[in-house]
């Protein structure tokens, strides 16, 4: 496309960031607000972090929501990585079934993912809480590291494997040395999805909990029934902490990609 | 582990009385009841008027600024695609929440419209509130796709229309448009789909009286304690979407496959 001044397109593109950072933003200026209200600030005060550290529920339900993502990621990546691996293998016609079921709850509306878990669980007698929680952000991840993992495998040279064999590999060993190191940025993308999915959740795990096991979502929904600026000061938390956490997975390959060119033109020299 | 749970779906729609797999009787009483009663079909039709009211939003919005994106050069595009896929990592419950401050009365908007000498609108708990809330939660998606799909376009095509005369108009109409449905198609089944469905956003801005399907879906299964019933919604609602899928898709292809026609 030619270089021109596009102005209508620069009003939207500023608008649509104006308008996709603007209640962010506000979210973070009303958690240092004196006063309760969240339309006119009053003052710089820090008393609504003050009562989200002290309020036992909401340090709860972050630990909560950080031990069901790592529980979640590491499962779901591993058994998603072994699906995608041994469906690799297996014949045309369960392969392709399998994967169209595993699309469901990728293609599905999320009520309906969760509905269908509340009634299992409900149906084979599992008492909801934690146990329930975990298992069914395991049950949802699955399918995205699937999908992430496949297309890396299909990419791969299966003659690897059977070459490592003949140079004397157990199975094992080409699994573990061949196959995994060659679709490792498929699990990595895989685990990263899955981590960010289970840590958002809210819809599957309001229906599959139990009383008294909350995630930060289901905190913050049960808290916005009223105005409640403790709910500014977690969501304050949580967009910092995701800030440094995307910046960290943007800057570092950046930084590593530098590094790299430089050791390369050292060793021209 | 995946199939289950939606087999049971449809078993408990279909059945009656209590929650064992022993005791149970074959039954269409659950969607005669939803078709029945005037007030679920029409909070159904209403569901489904803001979600196509959204996504039309979101093609009219997401268009020109994925059209803007695309026209980057490589660098700027890769900063704008980045800008715009942030804030779909935070918690989408705490960026519906911070609509409320900023839609309330006195609030940033209410004040902004003041400004023009209409004092003090209460925008929350409105259907216009709602369908903020859901263009600004789906948006970004709307945006990646189309953005993706006209990146994949070949510049060359635009030269060769140019060469062979066509003005900026006939460019965009004949060849940018027709070759970016299929970002644009696949956007809206990532906006529509969600926008039926969702129950937190409409709770949220537009408070206890304004009711979404997915509102009552939630009310069966957590208050009410409905679970057939609730599944029988849950099943109508799946099969539309499904079948509203079905027909953007026939729609994609008749556009695209009248275009090979007239090669």
């Amino acid at each position: 496309m030619k270089k021109q001044k596009r102005p209508v397109g620069k009003a939207f593109m500023i608008l649509s960031i104006v308008f996709f950072y603007l209640p962010i933003f506000f979210v973070v200026l009303f958690s240092f607000n004196s006063s309760k209200s969240l339309t006119t600030f009053k003052g710089f005060s820090l008393q609504w972090y003050e009562k989200l550290f002290k309020n036992r529920d909401m340090m709860e339900s972050l630990w909560t929501t950080v031990l069901v993502a790592v529980i979640a990621t590491v499962v779901s990546t591993v058994t998603g990585t072994m699906a995608a691996i041994g469906l690799s293998r297996s014949r045309k016609l369960v392969r392709d079934l399998t994967l169209q079921v595993n699309d469901f709850p990728v293609m599905n509306p999320e009520i309906v993912t969760a509905i269908g878990l509340m009634l299992f669980f409900i149906t084979f007698g599992i008492e909801r809480g934690l146990l329930t929680m975990i298992l069914a952000h395991i049950a949802f991840c699955i399918p995205y590291v699937i999908l992430s993992v496949m297309p890396k495998i299909r990419t791969m040279d299966p003659n690897l494997i059977d070459a490592a064999m003949d140079l004397g590999c157990t199975p094992w060993q080409a699994l573990t040395k061949v196959v995994v190191p060659d679709i490792k940025p498929g699990i990595v993308s895989g685990a990263l999805i899955a981590f960010t999915m289970s840590f958002d959740d809210f819809v599957i795990s309001y229906f599959v909990t139990g009383p008294g096991v909350k995630n930060l979502s289901i905190m913050v929904y049960s808290m916005t029934k009223r105005i409640n600026p403790t709910v500014n000061a977690v969501s304050t938390l949580v967009v910092v902490f995701i800030t440094i956490a995307l910046v960290i997975i943007n800057i570092v390959p950046v930084i590593r990609e530098r590094k790299l060119k430089k050791e390369k033109e050292r060793t021209k020299i | 582990m995946l199939l289950l749970p939606v087999l049971l779906l449809v078993f408990y729609a279909f059945t009656n009385s209590g929650n064992g797999l022993i005791s149970f009787r074959f039954t269409l009483q659950h969607f005669a009841k939803f078709f029945t009663d005037p007030d679920f079909v029409s909070v159904l039709g209403r569901s489904l008027g803001i979600a196509v009211k959204t996504t039309i939003l979101c093609v009219l919005l997401g268009y020109p600024v994925a059209y803007f994106i695309a026209g980057s050069d490589e660098r700027t595009r890769n900063v704008l695609v980045l800008a715009i896929t942030l804030p779909m990592w935070i918690n989408m419950l705490v960026r519906t929440y911070a609509w409320i401050g900023i839609l309330s009365k006195g609030g940033f908007v209410s004040k902004i419209i003041g400004l023009f000498g209409k004092p003090d609108v209460e925008i929350l708990y409105t259907e216009a509130a709602v369908l903020i809330g859901m263009v600004y939660n789906f948006l970004p998606f709307m945006i990646l796709e189309i953005n993706t799909s006209l990146c994949k376009m070949d510049r060359a095509l635009l030269e060769a229309g140019n060469d062979l005369g066509a003005n900026a108009v006939q460019r965009f109409t004949r060849i940018t448009l027709p070759l970016s449905i299929p970002g644009v198609v696949s956007g809206i089944s990532l906006v529509f789909l969600p926008a039926v469905s969702s129950f937190f956003i409409p709770k949220l801005l537009g408070g206890a009286q304004y009711f979404l399907i997915g509102n009552i879906i939630e009310n069966q299964f957590i208050t009410v304690g409905e679970w057939n019933f609730g599944s029988a919604i849950s099943m109508i609602m799946a099969l539309i979407m499904m079948g509203s899928m079905y027909l953007v898709r026939r729609f994609e292809k008749v556009v695209s496959g009248g275009k090979e026609d007239r090669r």
